[in-house]
């Protein structure tokens, strides 16, 4: 686990060093990105100004929920990235490589590019959860501390686990699967508002199928200190993102019946 | 005991077969016809350690399949494999970590970064100890002369110099064997030259156990001392070069040199096929005429300036064998 983690740790700071080698683009990327979030967040806020409240939640409010989904979203990114290039990883039989290296080939697709100009959604994320904190007047307790770290670690285990189920679909089909966004950045865009506001058979989906919800919605109860109106216990809220980590569990455990699939066609 | 040990080793596909136009493709996209290919059929062979062998064959003859099955990337339809006495499919992360594998198409360094920053992933990835690394970096330093280009990042390097890099990155966890794909396509001839004397000395010197598959006859003239020769999943030919003359062909070629030019010249039993100002190409077969008679024929009737005796080429000669499979 450690021998792991150094890896990747070696992977990161070859793509930041890659990267770096065009300072100007890598910068300004970064400032795109950034920007272009800030948008994303002003169609939330014009719907606040609006609407005033949204099925009883705050601007402030929804801009804690808004900030722990899109940290965990910019972080799974630039994170698990290789996975997200990873049919023309396929297409172009670099996939070969990996295979003929002695390491796990998750492992290795997901340090095969590292994307840290993603950092511009990070902090533009962090910003709007500051504020929404700010705004609130949250006490940031051990505990409260605790449960934002958790459902962001689970967002960053479920996206991350998204991101590989779509690419093991590549090693049956070269077509580009565009319906996966659907869940990627369809689900950013669902769960970055109060799941209560959805109905019923949406929510189920996101609770339980993809339990994207279920890693930041109810986790965020807790930090605002919320009653849920579909009546969810604290002891769940806290602890429910670690079923995010099951996900990417069993996204890992197709994926390897993905590489099974490709190792006996070679294609 | 044999390094690498290929037995009644077979490769199935099932190839997709595309039907042509939209409503192909929509029906391609419900229900998918497929079609059998044999890429290896039965193959056997045994190589030994410190051997360089050179696996030759027209495209899509199982030459990559083969190579893809020993690398431990694919998982053949039946037969048994073992390198080092590993079977590579089954043991993977094992496996691969005792081979090295070049293509010469693609690099495995990282583009935009110096070349010393890519062997320093390797190393992690391989495990390799850092006393270990710096023993065996030193030594591959020194013998091909990489000293120059460690600072300088992979895109800048010319396609010779990313060739010796990529050589010596296969080479930092110390494998047992070395699969070389194709490692002088696109090189220009002076790197040509030095890739093999390169690819020589790891073999003559270092004992390296090298596959070479390649499409440059000369590849395998001046490394190879053992040739096996692949088409349509089947093995052809498993010799030394001289074999693989004998099989397609006995003839024998006199290059002659005339001591004038204008010379017009006519021997039994032997074809001048090219003529070239005062060089002549002549064919003949040693089993109906000795060359030593040709000679003393030829020498007797006309002044010659220089003459020898040579084998065909050998592109001539693969080019036979291929043409010669069955019809």
């Amino acid at each position: 686990m450690r021998d792991t983690l150094h890896l990747y740790g070696s992977y990161l700071a070859a793509s930041l060093r890659s990267q770096l080698q065009y300072r100007a683009s890598f910068l300004m990327m970064t400032a795109a990105v950034g920007a272009t979030s800030f948008l994303e967040f002003a169609t939330v806020w014009a719907l606040f100004e609006r609407f005033g409240r949204l099925a009883d939640w705050s601007l402030p409010e929804a801009a804690v929920l808004y900030g722990l989904v899109n940290v965990a979203f910019a972080l799974s990114e630039a994170l698990a990235r290789g996975f997200d290039d990873f049919p023309s990883m396929v297409r172009s039989g670099s996939f070969d490589r990996v295979l003929l290296r002695p390491r796990s080939t998750a492992l290795q697709v997901a340090g095969s590019r590292i994307q840290l100009m993603r950092i511009g959604r990070l902090l533009q994320a962090l910003l709007v959860l500051a504020w929404g904190a700010h705004a609130l007047q949250i006490r940031w307790t051990l505990e409260q501390v605790g449960i934002a770290c958790l459902a962001i670690g689970g967002g960053v285990a479920l996206f991350s686990g998204l991101l590989v189920l779509q690419a093991t679909f590549s090693f049956w089909s070269t077509e580009s699967l565009e319906v996966f966004n659907i869940a990627t950045y369809g689900g950013v865009e669902t769960t970055q508002y109060p799941l209560s506001v959805y109905r019923r058979e949406l929510r189920t989906f996101f609770t339980w199928f993809v339990p994207l919800a279920t890693v930041t919605y109810f986790p965020t109860l807790a930090i605002l200190n919320r009653s849920d109106p579909l009546g969810s216990t604290r002891a769940f809220q806290t602890w429910c993102p670690l079923l995010g980590w099951l996900f990417l569990a069993i996204c890992l455990q197709i994926w390897e019946i993905g590489v099974r699939h490709y190792r006996s066609t070679g294609s | 005991m044999p390094l690498i040990q290929v037995s009644r080793l077979s490769k199935q596909y099932a190839v997709a077969e595309r039907r042509p136009g939209f409503w192909g493709a929509l029906a391609g996209l419900v229900r998918r016809r497929t079609r059998l290919v044999q890429a290896l059929d039965e193959i056997s062979f045994s190589i030994e350690p410190g051997e360089l062998v050179g696996y030759i064959g027209p495209n899509g003859a199982g030459k990559s399949t083969t190579v893809k099955i020993l690398a431990g990337i694919l998982v053949p339809t039946s037969g048994e494999v073992t390198v080092a006495g590993r079977v590579p499919w089954r043991e993977r992360i094992a496996h691969v970590a005792t081979i090295g594998v070049v293509f010469g198409q693609r690099t495995q360094l990282w583009w935009d970064l110096p070349v010393i920053e890519s062997f320093e992933l390797l190393r992690d990835i391989y495990r390799v100890s850092p006393a270990e690394y710096r023993r065996t970096l030193d030594e591959l330093i020194a013998i091909m002369d990489l000293k120059d280009l460690l600072d300088t990042p992979v895109r800048q390097l010319s396609l010779g110099q990313r060739m010796r890099c990529d050589v010596a990155a296969a080479l930092l966890h110390r494998p047992a064997v070395l699969f070389l794909d194709e490692p002088t396509i696109g090189l220009d001839a002076v790197a040509k030259l030095a890739t093999r004397e390169l690819v020589k000395r790891l073999n003559r010197e270092q004992g390296m156990t090298v596959i070479l598959t390649t499409h440059d006859m000369d590849d395998i003239e001046s490394l190879c001392t053992r040739v096996i020769m692949i088409d349509e999943g089947r093995i052809l030919l498993d010799g030394d070069l001289d074999q693989l003359r004998r099989a397609a062909t006995t003839e024998r070629r006199l290059v002659i040199i005339l001591a004038d030019e204008a010379t017009w010249i006519e021997v039994p039993k032997a074809t001048v096929i090219h003529r070239q100002g005062a060089r002549l190409t002549l064919r003949f077969d040693p089993a109906t005429v000795s060359a030593a008679s040709l000679i003393a024929d030829i020498t007797g009737r006309y002044a010659i300036r220089d003459l020898y005796v040579e084998h065909p080429p050998i592109e001539e000669i693969v080019a036979r064998l291929y043409q010669g499979r069955t019809p």
